[in-house]
């Protein structure tokens, strides 16, 4: 499924990543632990998180994540948006809960990695 | 073969991960399998995290080989009480700080171990504790 698509879903802000915004994703992952994110074995992955702060985009860039979520309408600040930019991960800036997000997106083609 | 240096500070959240990162670009710019790479530098970040939580400060030596990449990671203490135990997935001493970064769970050690081929973690109170691992290019 396109970021694209996935944006407009959930009435998403994308903040990064302009460039790959046709970018397909099969996967999606949700978590508030980064330390669960990088147990991750899977590939394109898009990983939803309510977790603003730096150390979330650079969890998805040692697990080739490239697509971050961030829900609950947390600011994103410019450290985050231009480190985002930097690993080539679009940063989608979400107004609904974590529950909400997922229930959306969990009635796509995204499928759970487990 | 290549070497790298680099310091980590205690406490200093905002630039965890920053050696990952330049061993990440290094390990690709070498054309070294996206998955070594993917293992290599979660186990790096994991254990940079870990220095900045729990560690008076610490230095990271990175030697790339053309057949792999060895990582020691050394800080300056106060140590690990009982290795056993913060082997352990869930045993965590993290502050509150730690967690509000998205770490502090208990599962930093054991995943570092599950992405590296060789690991050896040694510590002493006081002293410090030794991490040093080493990931294969070929299988």
């Amino acid at each position: 499924m396109k970021i694209s698509e996935i944006a407009k879903l959930i009435d998403g802000e994308i903040k990064s990543g302009f460039d790959n915004l046709d970018h397909k994703f099969e996967f999606a992952f949700a978590s508030d632990l980064m330390s669960d994110v990088l147990t991750v074995k899977q590939s394109n992955v898009l990983l939803i998180t309510g977790l603003a702060n730096i150390q979330a985009i650079r969890t998805a860039e040692m697990s080739d994540i490239h697509c971050i979520i961030v829900v609950r309408n947390k600011e994103l600040n410019e450290e985050m948006i231009e480190l985002a930019e930097e690993c080539d991960i679009t940063l989608i800036k979400c107004k609904y809960s974590m529950f909400k997000t997922v229930g959306i997106l969990y009635d796509t083609v995204l499928k759970p990695l487990y | 073969m290549m070497e790298f240096n680099f310091k980590i500070e205690s406490g200093d959240f905002t630039n965890a991960g920053s050696i990952s990162s330049s061993v990440k670009r290094a390990l690709k710019q070498l054309n070294v399998d996206g998955s070594v790479i993917k293992r290599t530098v979660v186990a790096l970040y994991e254990s940079e995290v870990n220095v900045v939580a729990h560690s008076h400060g610490g230095e990271v030596v990175v030697n790339i080989f053309d057949d792999c990449i060895k990582i020691n990671i050394t800080d300056s203490g106060p140590g690990i009480p009982d290795i056993e135990k913060a082997m352990t997935q869930g045993f965590s001493t993290a502050s509150p700080e730690v967690r509000e970064m998205g770490f502090g769970a208990g599962m930093g050690l054991p995943n570092i171990k599950n992405n590296t081929d060789d690991f050896d973690l040694k510590s002493e109170m006081g002293v410090g504790t030794v991490l040093k691992f080493v990931n294969y290019f070929k299988a």
